[in-house]
């Protein structure tokens, strides 16, 4: 193991969080904190409580899945995207190391870089509404395995990505919709049947729901189910990235 | 000594069906400074980036040092260090930081003291807290081969390194390549300047249509660089060259008109002072002469013309 070129690479990436820290942590901050006025405030007084929950309580575990999952792909897929895009990437590829650590150093980088996020969220919603975490060591499994499996995802998106449109595109019309329809700001079980089974089709769902249950105890999918769809992306998506590595798509000729 | 690089029957063609190398042997001897020479699109990057683990190669293969570079790339990549042909650079970072970041990468221990150095001898040391975006495109180029050297190689790959640079810093550049030769590295670097190749290197190679074709001492090259052609016009038709002349290995054109000398400029003697007195005892009368040098130029040209 190359230790010193993932550090380099880690070191690197981070670097470049902390020089963009208003639109890497206060952004994301400002706009969860208007979900809260608009959502918690405005129309959770309509709502009083979801499962024994007040509504306000009930939407912080998928505001800060929303968080964590778009800016792990937006790190990650931007992190490997732009070398690529400026041409830098000549000097990962003659280095001598290997994808193995090319992918912790990236990946570790921007989901790093999302669980700090993700906490710093919900210290935020802290200030709104009162918070109970039932099970902090799950809460923080659940919180890395989606940060690691979605910066993965990002990963993916930023090598496949030939232009700033096709780096946009996934996260905007895939992984947004997913989260919006996947329970964040409802519970499942509040949908009519037909559409509660459509909506299990969301691999969101199985994210939320785990995360959620972790705070409140209350799950719209067994826990055991929601940790085994989460461990069943992330082995997706390092299979996707090992083939990658192997075949050199969109990083050698 | 065995080569530090050894290229054999290397082919790459290109998902387009493109072949861009076509077979190339080549090996580069420990210490040389060796010029790659071609036209644009000749495969001298193609070749580069093969070798350096940036693209793969179709069939053949690469030994560095003895390491290969697919199944032993990471001996064989920590030894090289590459400038591409291109600027790319990250712009918000400072120069210590980026060079730092390649030492880093390329697995070495922390050495500012190197990195110093390195800065100092590529007249960077006054810029080391600037952001790369700030540069100019000159200093940019150098930063690149600060990167490169940030890890101490044994071989350095400067690709088209004068492309763009003004004279004063192609001077400078020169003065370290040299320092570095002195201090054994070898050095691989592609252009296509004749002059270039002609100043600094101890052995050129030519590249055309993805095909090594020519590989030579550069001081083999300057003795045909030294070598003219006289060419004289006769007045009269001759149908042979008099048996007097042998000596002097004439070629008589087809036509019987024109007969040309090959000289070296450099040799104590030209000859052709007695060469014209004894036409003229053979009776042959001149009507006109001219002189001819092939410059390397011609060589080269010469060579990527022929189909």
């Amino acid at each position: 193991m190359n230790f010193r070129a993932i550090k380099a690479i880690y070191l690197f990436e981070m670097a470049r969080t902390w020089r963009t820290l208003l639109q890497s942590i206060v952004s994301p901050v400002v706009s969860t904190s208007l979900y809260f006025v608009v959502f918690g405030a405005a129309i959770g007084s309509r709502i009083t409580e979801v499962e024994g929950v007040s509504y306000g309580t009930f939407i912080v575990p998928g505001l800060v899945m929303l968080s964590v999952l778009t800016q792990s792909i937006a790190n990650a897929s931007f992190g490997i995207y732009f070398p690529k895009f400026v041409g830098t990437i000549y000097e990962i590829l003659s280095a001598p190391i290997s994808y193995l650590e090319i992918v912790i150093g990236y990946v570790g980088a921007a989901a790093t870089k999302s669980i700090i996020l993700g906490l710093i969220i919900l210290a935020t919603a802290g200030l709104f509404v009162p918070l109970h975490i039932h099970h902090p060591v799950w809460m923080l499994t659940f919180l890395v395995l989606t940060a690691v499996t979605f910066s993965l995802f990002g990963f993916i998106i930023g090598i496949w990505a030939d232009g700033f449109e096709k780096l946009q595109m996934i996260p905007m019309l895939v992984v947004t919709p997913l989260t919006f329809l996947g329970g964040s700001f409802y519970s499942v079980n509040m949908l009519p049947s037909g559409w509660r089974t459509i909506t299990l089709l969301n691999p969101v769902v199985y994210l939320i729901s785990g995360f959620r249950w972790s705070f409140y105890e209350i799950a719209d999918v067994s826990v055991t189910l929601s940790i085994g769809m989460t461990i069943g992306f992330l082995v997706a998506c390092m299979a996707i990235v090992a083939w990658i590595f192997k075949t050199g798509y969109r990083l050698k000729n | 000594m065995s080569p530090i690089i050894s290229v054999k029957n290397l082919s790459k063609t290109y998902g387009s069906g493109f072949k861009a190398l076509n077979n190339i042997n080549l090996d580069i001897n420990r210490g040389e400074i060796f010029a790659l020479l071609g036209p644009n699109g000749a495969g001298k990057t193609t070749l580069i980036s093969i070798i350096c683990g940036i693209a793969n190669p179709s069939t053949g293969n690469v030994a560095i040092d003895g390491h290969d570079i697919i199944s032993d790339y990471r001996a064989a990549r920590s030894m090289i260090g590459l400038v591409p042909q291109e600027l790319h650079t990250d712009a918000f970072e400072s120069v210590w930081a980026t060079v730092s970041f390649s030492r880093g990468l390329f697995g070495k221990p922390k050495n500012p003291a190197h990195i110093e150095k390195v800065l100092k001898d590529l007249s960077l040391w006054d810029k080391k807290d600037n952001k790369i975006v700030t540069l100019s495109g000159g200093m940019k180029r150098r930063v690149m081969i600060a990167k490169a050297l940030s890890h101490e190689p044994k071989i350095l790959f400067l690709d088209e390194p004068t492309a763009g640079v003004d004279v004063e810093l192609r001077k400078g550049m020169w003065e370290v390549v040299r320092a570095l030769q002195e201090s054994g590295v070898t050095i691989i670097l592609t252009t296509h300047y004749i002059e270039e190749a002609e100043e600094m290197a101890d052995r050129i190679g030519v590249i055309n249509k993805g095909e090594i074709i020519l590989v030579e001492d550069k001081a083999t090259l300057m003795q045909k660089l030294g070598s003219k052609q006289l060419t004289l016009h006769l007045q009269n038709k001759v149908d042979a060259i008099p048996s007097t002349l042998a000596a002097y290995n004439l070629e008589l054109s087809a036509d019987g008109r024109e007969v040309t000398y090959n000289y070296d400029t450099k040799g104590d003697r030209t000859g052709i002072t007695s060469l014209l007195s004894d036409l003229r005892n053979a009776g042959i009368r001149i009507s006109d002469l001219d002189t001819k040098q092939s410059s390397l130029e011609d060589i080269f040209v010469s060579l990527v013309r022929a189909p």
